[in-house]
């Protein structure tokens, strides 16, 4: 089977003309994750009851139940609840735990009739640039296999770069879904935040994580966002789909920002590359007649230090959960407290540890006016600069990335170095606006293509207008 | 300036167990990454209201609960410690 051409539209289309079932595309992804995983890492686990399911998804083509999503093969994240499925984050401290309940992703999918196949590996708890912080071992890009393929969606990226699955599904809370895509040279959609229930996804920082599709087009994250999205009782930050007002538009109006962004150690962050194949995507815009202005948004250089205050806080309270007593690890001390000192010692992982204490840090009396306090405020002028860029340009295109992937350690003794990766990605997570990101050109570095990606933003609840700007980008029908 | 001591003290608040070579990594890593958010100093913001920030969550009522027990087994078998139908821990008084 053709792996690498195949959209959700052609399969919904050959199961229906009977050309393969759902049972024959789920066994065809088993053999490229039996060929590629050992190497790549990117799955910790293709589950058992894949064919079952897919089986009951034939089914429903049998009956004439199907619908666009039935039979098609998805795989997620280890930070997503899929009831009876081991779930873990790629962490040491849930070894073991079983999912209880469904994601609410999962029940929707499901319902469609989707085929879960499989789990993917992570930076343990969505922490991390890089899917190296896997307690399970990193996965490698499947463009050159001395790198790393982004994160923390690594595993759920490197699946669809690599054919071992048509689509996935990954978490975004500073650009875990967007910056591995571009490394990777696949599509990946954060959406607007509350715009996907956050049920049964695995807190990290709660005002900021945002499920959200990867696939090898734009056509085929719509078709997944169209199912997973709409607000859930069980998440009451979900949104319904009409809270935000949308301004008509017939032709999008581009607009660039001129960016003046804090330097780290001198230049070396910033990959020329970048700045080459932004200017590159923007004369293609042109090309396709688009309308491109340059924007002014002058508080973005402080999106990276006031989301390394704002994230490390929430998730410093999100993860007090895990204490050994309601679910995975448990470390025996000599009472109940010193329980829970060995197994989050033992469980948690080096950068999960850091951003445990950054954000008790900052939230610690004598410290929040500084820090927190301080980090919301600029969060607001962040959002007020968007709003304003907003009332004249439809979409903001950026790069992506600073450069392509980076090589496995490379920056991982340099958490500073790390974060910065989330430049271009974390302002969408700030602003709880929509981002995606689009395959755009490549780099070749020692006779490997390294992709590039660039990014489209919109305002809120305007995924439609990333989806039709994106297509006509990539020249999808 | 972060000490070893800082890092102790945030270790102890956070219930984490140190080793003495994470407690090194830990105080020069938590130094870098203070050291760099501290540039929100720049920025000039009211700071009288404070704020929790826009995403919120909005209480419900505590209605309609489902039917009791019914998901009691498949919590109970996540739990590393268990006696009847409760979670066990060690005693805290």
């Amino acid at each position: 089977m053709d792996l690498k051409n195949l959209s959700i539209k052609k399969v919904h289309e050959a199961m229906i003309n009977g050309e393969f079932t759902s049972v024959d595309l789920v066994n065809e992804y088993k053999k490229v994750y039996e060929e590629k995983n050992g190497e790549l890492n990117a799955y910790l686990e293709f589950f058992d009851d894949a064919i079952e399911q897919a089986k009951e998804a034939d089914e429903k083509f049998k009956d004439g139940s199907a619908v666009l999503m039935t039979g098609i093969p998805v795989a997620i994240k280890d930070n997503i609840l899929f009831k009876g499925h081991k779930a873990g984050a790629a962490s040491k401290v849930l070894e073991g735990y079983t999912a209880t309940y469904d994601a609410d992703v999962i029940k929707k999918l499901r319902e469609a009739g989707a085929v879960i196949i499989g789990r993917t590996n992570m930076d343990e708890f969505a922490m991390g640039a890089s899917t190296e912080n896997s307690a399970y071992g990193p996965t490698k890009n499947p463009h050159d296999t001395s790198r790393v393929p982004g994160g923390s969606s690594g595993g759920s990226v490197a699946a669809v770069a690599s054919d071992m699955a048509l689509v996935t599904l990954g978490s975004d809370t500073g650009g875990s879904i967007r910056q591995p895509s571009a490394f990777c040279g696949v599509v990946g959609l954060k959406p607007t935040y509350g715009s996907v229930s956050r049920s049964g996804l695995m807190a990290m920082g709660s005002s900021l994580d945002c499920i959200g599709p990867i696939g090898k087009s734009v056509s085929d994250v719509e078709a997944v966002f169209e199912t997973i999205k709409g607000k859930d009782e069980m998440d009451s930050t979900s949104i319904p789909d009409d809270l935000y007002e949308k301004k008509n538009t017939k032709k999008p109006v581009i607009g660039v920002p001129t960016i003046n962004y804090p330097k780290y150690k001198g230049d070396e962050q910033w990959d020329l590359a970048s700045n080459e194949n932004l200017e590159k995507a923007v004369k293609k815009f042109k090309d396709l007649g688009y309308d491109v202005k340059t924007i002014e948004l002058p508080n973005i250089r402080y999106s990276v230090p006031a989301y390394y205050v704002v994230m490390p806080a929430e998730v410093s309270a999100n993860l007090s959960r895990f204490d050994g007593v309601k679910y995975g690890l448990h470390k025996d001390g000599e009472n109940l407290i010193d329980d829970y000192f060995k197994t989050r010692g033992e469980g948690l992982g080096a950068e999960v540890k850091r951003r445990v204490l950054v954000g008790t840090y900052v939230l610690s009396a004598g410290y929040a006016d500084q820090y927190y306090y301080k980090a919301q405020a600029v969060r607001d002028q962040i959002r007020a600069d968007y709003k304003k860029a907003f009332e004249n340009v439809d979409v903001i295109l950026t790069p992506t990335t600073a450069g392509p992937a980076f090589k496995i350690g490379e920056k991982i003794n340099d958490p500073v170095a790390m974060y910065l990766e989330d430049i271009f990605t974390s302002p969408a997570n700030m602003t709880g606006l929509p981002a995606m990101s689009v395959p755009s050109g490549a780099v070749s570095v020692n006779g490997k293509n390294l992709p590039l990606g660039v990014q489209l933003m919109a305002s809120h609840q305007r995924e439609d207008l990333l989806f039709k700007v994106g297509k006509e980008f990539l020249g999808e029908k | 300036m972060i000490e070893k001591k800082d890092i102790e003290h945030l270790a102890k608040l956070s219930r984490i167990e140190l080793t003495e070579s994470d407690n090194q990594g830990l105080t020069k890593d938590i130094e870098s990454i203070l050291g760099y958010v501290d540039q929100l100093k720049e920025v000039e913001a009211d700071l009288t209201e404070k704020k929790a920030g826009e995403n919120r969550n909005v209480l419900r009522e505590d209605e309609n609960p489902h039917e009791s027990g019914i998901h009691t087994k498949d919590i109970l078998k996540e739990a590393p410690s268990t006696e009847d139908n409760f979670i066990k821990v060690k005693n805290i008084l």
